[in-house]
């Protein structure tokens, strides 16, 4: 294959990439939509095995049918339920790669450039060497920062992954820790990266890559251990963007612009997403990032009344009376696996001729869509499902909302309060709903760890208990 | 009268409409008795064991269906029998009180097209969960039954005339109406008037449970059957209840018993006569002496009062085009200096950075502005899968190790197949992931 024949390819292929992320706009295209973007990296990576300077073929095949297989595997092993933890080990993979090819490209340049001292013969280096070779001082220079760049988002990207997995999987304490110095260690680490930085431009070895890689490697890591885990879904969705990020320094590197196209499309769309939550919870990016929840002003207000308990046969008696429901999942329907139990229950109160929605809130679970992917799992029609937006003024004409393992995205805490550490946040109104049940292990405070005034209001209940069992006890009780 | 033999301290609780028997009123103040009238019980939940009101019209309600049924020549339910086909009986009732929804019950019961009108719109939910329909008007601005205690009130002229129409329209087709309309303290309104009787076809049957207050229907006369010129019989009954002397008495019996048992509440006989109490007070029409009618309203609401609904506030025309202008203007100003700034930024780079580099460039900006409007048009409930597809794609890094895989330096080839190893696992796991949560999301 030319040259020219494997650019044509790389085109298509960011055309198909383009394709498949606007086909998500609908679940209908969507389908079609990974459909494109699987035969554009089947193109990509084509291209590029067939392509000019491309040697080793026997490791190539291997490797991919190696990374195939374990690929396979862990896509069809994985739970549901385990989805953010799956994504965040596979952005984990992007960083790591990054930082490999990144220092693959510095002792390539290394070997180019001792060649030309001593006047060797260019012509008998290969691949990604030889391309090298035909670069003069300046375009050098400027793919040593490159590189330096590639790799140090793809470290802080890598050890980022590592932590946000094991928060993710509850192997790592998810409660947002920072050590003493706090972000002052990290503004150091940066600090000492860029002199790292100067030093390297400079023409000294790959001992300042190394270390400013194992710099990287701490930033990435103290970064995310500081951030709690209701903030999860906003650092996911970053960490997908750095990896696009990484992907895109490197392409600069290696002069490849599908890599740039590609690592722009995913950094730019991992910034977006990013955006979006930060907007659904009413805070500023940076102060997501730098960890905690922002200071409160003054005390938050009291909250008076107590909380009732009540039964299955309570809340089945309710269900069978009402006319219309709401159900607000939350990450605690995800960590009991009730989806199937909460699917089920909706099919009974939908033949009995009942009016059930769900609402969900943007930053519900620790996945951005978190949830609706739960629900379709459980086969809950996607078109009953709604967004805050849409349902938000529908609570009032509504009988009962049953409040599953949600807690910060119901607190009317967020509206009521103006010293509450979560004001201003747009939260769902269920406590305006005739009568409203939550389903709960127990008496704890959510991820933001302030006390919700929805469990004290008058028309609210509280329905203890792991929620797959609550909710599997209500179903034979349905009329 | 046996209304003298009363004395202070004495309690005498009866049925007592003293809105209708003030003499009767004055004379029991004067012997210094209390008195409870049962039907002034207040409609509240906690009263509702004791409402003798509603226990009676529950009964009236019933046994209207069943006079109906006595007069009315036919089948209520339609059958097809080997002696031909019989169409189903329809009967129109007037007022969904109490009287009217076990009217209207005892009517869908029996096999009836039960049709049922209320000058109270909401009630309209309690009338299609007792099986009839809900005859709609299309009148604005309906009035709010509820806020008076869960009665009727007199309706404006224009929505009495349309209501009219549309019971002139209905006239030919019933078979049996049973009026239960009445507002508490006046006149029963007439809403079935003499040219409707006309239309109906002969054979058909009017219940009037309003005759007592001078009866909804026309033609009706108080305690009299009659029949109509064209063959409509007209009941006008005045004492369903007593009609039912055995389910009436249980009823009214358990009633004062609750009474009762809300007098004593220490459970020994003696009474305590609580005017404190929503339930004792409002009932109460005389105590010590004096008369204590009317009740003032009850402390507790009987019903949610429909809220008003929150009218959007418009802003004045000119207001609203000086803000879009001024939106429009710093929108225009920030992404103006957006633009500059970025210019300059570009072109500082542009100075310094060789021709190769800037080719490149120019693709990575693009591409960026591609992905801002590209992903915001993805759905909410799709940003699971979005993350896993970009995933995927990031997974393209596989191109810069497969590129470096062919290097003559052995730690470059075992860094580079690590990578194609990683980003190949990231790949498929990415794709296969996606393409399994998709497969999920299904219509209803």
């Amino acid at each position: 294959m030319t040259i020219g024949i494997v650019s044509a390819a790389y085109i298509a292929a960011a055309v198909l990439f383009i394709l498949s992320l606007g086909g998500l706009s609908g679940q209908e295209s969507a389908k079609r939509a990974v459909w494109y973007g699987i035969v554009g990296m089947a193109l990509a990576v084509a291209a590029t095995v067939f392509g000019p300077g491309v040697g080793n073929w026997f490791i190539i095949l291997v490797m991919i049918a190696g990374g195939s297989v374990m690929g396979y595997y862990v896509a069809a092993r994985v739970q549901m339920t385990e989805m953010p933890q799956l994504v965040a080990a596979l952005h984990s993979f992007v960083g790591l790669a990054a930082v490999f090819i990144g220092y693959n490209a510095e002792l390539e340049v290394g070997t180019v450039l001792a060649l030309k001292a001593v006047g060797g013969d260019l012509s008998t280096l290969a691949g990604f060497a030889e391309k090298l070779a035909h670069k003069d001082l300046v375009e050098i220079a400027i793919l040593k920062v490159e590189v330096f760049l590639g790799v140090f988002i793809g470290a802080v990207t890598f050890t980022g992954s590592v932590i946000a997995f094991g928060k993710l999987a509850g192997k790592v304490d998810g409660k947002a820790k920072k050590l003493p110095g706090g972000h002052s260690l990290n503004a150091g680490a940066a600090l000492g990266s860029i002199i790292l930085l100067v030093i390297f431009f400079n023409g000294a070895g790959v001992w300042t890559l190394v270390l400013m890689t194992l710099l990287a490697f701490f930033i990435g890591c103290h970064l995310i251990v500081g951030i709690g885990g209701a903030d999860m879904p906003v650092v996911v969705s970053m960490l997908n963007s750095y990896s696009g990020w990484a992907a895109a320094a490197i392409g600069f590197s290696l002069g490849n612009d599908l890599l740039i196209v590609t690592g722009a499309l995913v950094g730019s769309s991992g910034a977006i997403l990013s955006y979006i939550m930060c907007k659904a919870m009413n805070r500023s990016f940076v102060s997501v990032i730098l960890g905690g929840f922002g200071g409160t002003t003054g005390p938050a207000m009291k909250i008076e009344g107590e909380q009732i308990a009540v039964d299955a046969e309570g809340v089945a008696a309710a269900l069978n009376d009402a006319d219309s429901i709401i159900i607000v999942p939350g990450y605690g329907m995800a960590v009991a696996q009730a989806q199937q139990a909460v699917s089920e229950l909706t099919r009974k109160l939908r033949a009995a001729g009942k009016t059930v929605r769900f609402a969900i809130h943007p930053v519900a679970g620790r996945l951005p869509g978190h949830m609706n992917v739960l629900l379709a799992e459980a086969k809950v029609p996607y078109d009953i499902v709604m967004e805050m937006d849409e349902i938000n003024d529908d609570f009032p004409t509504t009988d009962v909302v049953i409040v599953i393992g949600s807690n910060d995205i119901v607190n009317p805490a967020a509206e009521e309060d103006p010293n509450s550490p979560i004001a201003g946040m747009p939260v769902l109104q269920v406590w305006k709903a005739k009568q409203v049940f939550v389903s709960k292990r127990g008496q704890g405070t959510g991820y933001s760890g302030i006390d919700n005034s929805l469990f004290f209001k008058e028309n609210t209940r509280m329905f203890y208990g792991d929620a797959k069992k609550s909710i599997g006890d209500l179903v034979p009780l349905m009329a | 009268m046996e209304i003298g033999r009363l004395a202070p301290g004495k309690t005498l609780i009866s049925l007592f409409y003293p809105a209708q028997s003030k003499d009767l009123l004055d004379l029991a103040m004067s012997t210094g008795a209390n008195v409870i009238a049962m039907d002034m019980v207040p409609r509240i939940s906690r009263a509702q064991k004791m409402d003798a009101l509603s226990s009676m019209a529950n009964i009236a309600g019933y046994r209207a269906v069943i006079e109906a049924g006595n007069n009315f020549g036919r089948f209520f339910t339609g059958q097809v029998t080997a002696a031909g086909k019989v169409p189903p009986a329809k009967v129109l009732v007037i007022g969904a009180g109490v009287a009217g929804l076990a009217a209207i019950g005892t009517a869908t019961s029996l096999g009836a097209i039960t049709y049922a009108f209320d000058v109270r719109p909401e009630v309209a939910e309690q009338i299609e969960s007792m099986g009839a329909q809900f005859v709609y008007l299309n009148f604005e601005n309906a009035q709010d039954g509820a806020a008076t205690g869960g009665y009727a009130t007199p309706s404006s002229p224009e929505f009495r005339e349309k209501q009219l129409a549309k019971f002139r329209e209905l006239a030919q087709e019933i078979d049996i109406v049973i009026t239960t309309a009445l507002i508490p303290g006046r006149d029963a309104p007439k809403l079935w008037l003499a040219d409707m009787v006309a239309a109906m076809k002969s054979g058909s049957v009017v219940i009037d449970l309003a005759a007592e207050r001078g009866g909804n229907c026309d033609l009706t006369v108080a305690d009299q059957k009659i029949v109509s010129e064209n063959g409509v019989t007209i009941v006008g009954y005045t004492d369903f209840p007593s009609r039912m002397a055995a389910q009436a008495s249980t009823l009214y019996s358990t009633n004062i018993r609750h009474m009762m048992t809300d007098l004593t509440p220490a459970k020994d006989g003696a009474i305590v006569h609580n005017m404190e109490d929503d339930v004792i007070r409002g009932a109460t029409i005389a105590f010590q002496g004096e008369i204590t009618y009317p009740p003032p309203p009850p402390k507790v609401q009987a019903i949610a009062a429909a809220k008003p609904k929150e009218k959007f506030k418009e802003l004045p025309l000119a207001e609203k085009r000086a803000r879009e202008t001024a939106a429009f203007k710093t929108q225009t100003r920030n992404q103006v200096g957006l633009l500059v700034v970025s210019t300059l930024l570009l072109l500082l780079i542009g100075a310094y950075a060789p021709e190769s580099f800037m080719g490149h460039f120019i693709v990575f900006v693009l591409s960026c502005f591609i992905g801002f409007s590209v992903i915001w048009n993805v759905s909410h409930s799709l940003h699971t899968p979005l993350m896993a597809v970009t995933n995927a794609i990031s997974g393209i890094v596989i191109v810069g190790a497969l590129l470096q895989v062919g290097s003559s330096n052995w730690l470059v080839v075992i860094l580079a197949a690590l990578s194609v190893l990683i980003a190949t696992i990231n790949i498929v796991g990415g794709f296969l992931v996606t393409r399994r949560m998709l497969a999920l999301f299904q219509k209803s």
